[in-house]
C-alpha cells in the first residue's frame, strides 16, 4: 500500500470519526428496521427464527445503502475529489482505500450488531455463525459496489435515491447466497458452497470495482 | 530538473482548444503557451470559460478539440506523469471542513509530489495560519480557508501552477502574499496560469502575460 493510499484511508477514518452521527444514525436505522418485523409479524418464535436471517440481511442492505452516497459526496462538495483525481497515485487504489474505510466504519458495526439482534429473534448458534460468516464475506461487496454507484451519481441532485435504485438490484446475488446459507445452516445442511460463492463475489468486486469507480469519477469530473 | 536548459522555451502549449459544455460552445480556437519564469493571467467576463480552460489545462477535462502538450508531449498520453507536474487550486479549494489546516496540508503532502525539504510548520507560518493550525477548517472564514488551499503551493514541488481565482476572499496582505508566491515560483523557473479579475503586481523580472479568452 503506497503512502497516498494509506493517507486517504487514515484521513477518511479521522473524518468519519469526527462526524459520529454518520456512523450512529445508520446503526439506529438498522436496529429499528429489524425491530419492525416482529411488530408486524407477531411474536411467534418459530416464524421469527425462520425469517430472522432474511430480515437481518435486508436491513443490512438498506442501512448500508443509506451511507453509500457519502463515500464521495463530501470530497466532491469541497473539491478534494479533484485533488484525488490529479494525484500522481493510482486512482483505483485511492478509491479502494475509501471503500475500505466505508466498510470499517459503516458495515463492520452492522455485523457486530446483527449478532445480538439475531439472538433476540431466536436464532440457534449454528445459524448465527452462518449469518455472521455470510455478512463478513458479503458486506465488502456492498462497500465496493456501493463505491461504483456513489462515483456514478456523485454531484447529482437526487443522487442518493438514484444510487439506491442502481445498486440495490446488484445486491440480489448476495441476498440469495447469504440467506440460502443461513437457511441450510438452520436445517443442518453444509453451507460451504454459498460461502465460496460469496468469497468469489468479494474477490471479483475487490478487483473490478475500484477500476470502475475510478473511471466513473473521471467521467463525473470531466 | 534541468530548468536552466528549458528557460525561455515554452513547456506548456495549448493549440486550438475547443470547449463544449452541456451541448453549448463555450470557446473555440484558444491557444496559449507558457514558458518557465512566465505567469499567464487569464481575464475575461463571467461565463467566458476561464474555469473550463483551466480544467482542460490541468488535465481534469479533455478538450472537445485541440491539444494541450507539456514539453512537446500530449498531456492525455502523459496521464499521471503530467498531473504530477501540476498543482491545481480550483474554485472548490479542496480543504476538508472537518480537518484542521495542519491535517489538510499533511494530507496534501502525501497525496502530491511534495517538496523534498518540506516543513509543514514553516508553511503554516508563511501563510499566517499558525494560530489557527489546529482549528477545524469549517470554523474558519472563507479567506482563511483560501489561505489553507494556497498553502498547498508551498507543499507541492510541481513546476506548473494552475490557479482559478486565487484572490477570492483574500484581504490585501493575502493578495500581496499570493503575488509574492507567484514571483518566487517564477524566479525559480516555475510556470503559472492564473485567472483573476484583479491586476497582479509582480516584479519586473517575471514575464506577466495577460490573456483574454474572447479576443
Amino acid at each position: 500500500m503506497s503512502g497516498a493510499t494509506r493517507a486517504v484511508l487514515s484521513r477518511e477514518l479521522t473524518r468519519m470519526l469526527r462526524r459520529r452521527s454518520q456512523i450512529v444514525h445508520p446503526l439506529m436505522f438498522f436496529l429499528i428496521v429489524v425491530s419492525l418485523f416482529p411488530i408486524a409479524i407477531g411474536p411467534d418464535p418459530v416464524t421469527l427464527a425462520r425469517i430472522g436471517p432474511a430480515m437481518v440481511w435486508v436491513a443490512v442492505l438498506l442501512s448500508s445503502t443509506l451511507t453509500m452516497d457519502g463515500i464521495f459526496r463530501d470530497d466532491f462538495d469541497d473539491g478534494s475529489l479533484e485533488q484525488l483525481v490529479l494525484s500522481p497515485a493510482p486512482l483505483p487504489m485511492l478509491v479502494l482505500a475509501k471503500a475500505v474505510a466505508h466498510w470499517l466504519l459503516s458495515a463492520a458495526p452492522l455485523i457486530a450488531m446483527s449478532a445480538p439482534l439475531a439472538l433476540m429473534v431466536g436464532l440457534d448458534t449454528r445459524t448465527l455463525v452462518a449469518l455472521s460468516l455470510t455478512l463478513l464475506l458479503g458486506t465488502p461487496v456492498l462497500s465496493l459496489v456501493g463505491a461504483v454507484g456513489s462515483a456514478l451519481t456523485v454531484g447529482l441532485r437526487s443522487g442518493a435515491l438514484l444510487l439506491a435504485l442502481i445498486i440495490l438490484p446488484l445486491y440480489i446475488p448476495l441476498l440469495i447466497f447469504g440467506t440460502s446459507a443461513t437457511h441450510n445452516a438452520a436445517l443442518g445442511l453444509p453451507i460451504e458452497a454459498e460461502l465460496y460463492f460469496l468469497g468469489g463475489l468479494a474477490v471479483l468486486a475487490a478487483t473490478l470495482a475500484p477500476l470502475a469507480a475510478a473511471a466513473a469519477l473521471r467521467i463525473r469530473l470531466g | 530538473m534541468p530548468i536552466a536548459d528549458t528557460a525561455g522555451r515554452p513547456r506548456l502549449e495549448a493549440r486550438a482548444l475547443e470547449c463544449i459544455r452541456a451541448d453549448e460552445l463555450v470557446f473555440r480556437g484558444v491557444s496559449l503557451t507558457v514558458a518557465p519564469r512566465e505567469v499567464v493571467q487569464l481575464v475575461g467576463a463571467n461565463g467566458s470559460g476561464k474555469t473550463s480552460l483551466l480544467r482542460i489545462l490541468c488535465g481534469l477535462t479533455p478538450p472537445a478539440d485541440g491539444v494541450v502538450s507539456w514539453d512537446g508531449a500530449d498531456i492525455q498520453a502523459l496521464g499521471k506523469s503530467y498531473t504530477a507536474e501540476v498543482c491545481y487550486i480550483g474554485h472548490l479549494n479542496g480543504v476538508a471542513p472537518t480537518l484542521t489546516p495542519a491535517e489538510n496540508l499533511r494530507f496534501a503532502a502525501r497525496l502530491c509530489t511534495a517538496k523534498p525539504d518540506l516543513d509543514i510548520d514553516a508553511v503554516l507560518e508563511r501563510m499566517a495560519l499558525t494560530a489557527i493550525a489546529e482549528v477545524p477548517a469549517r470554523r474558519l472564514s472563507a479567506g482563511q480557508r483560501q489561505r489553507v488551499a494556497l498553502a498547498r503551493l508551498l507543499v507541492s514541488d510541481a513546476p506548473l501552477w494552475v490557479l482559478d481565482e486565487p484572490l477570492t476572499a483574500l484581504d490585501t496582505t493575502g493578495k500581496a502574499l499570493v503575488e509574492d508566491l507567484l514571483a518566487t515560483h517564477a524566479a525559480g523557473g516555475g510556470l503559472a496560469v492564473v485567472s483573476t479579475h484583479q491586476p497582479l503586481v509582480l516584479p519586473p523580472d517575471v514575464a506577466l502575460k495577460s490573456m483574454s479568452i474572447r479576443d
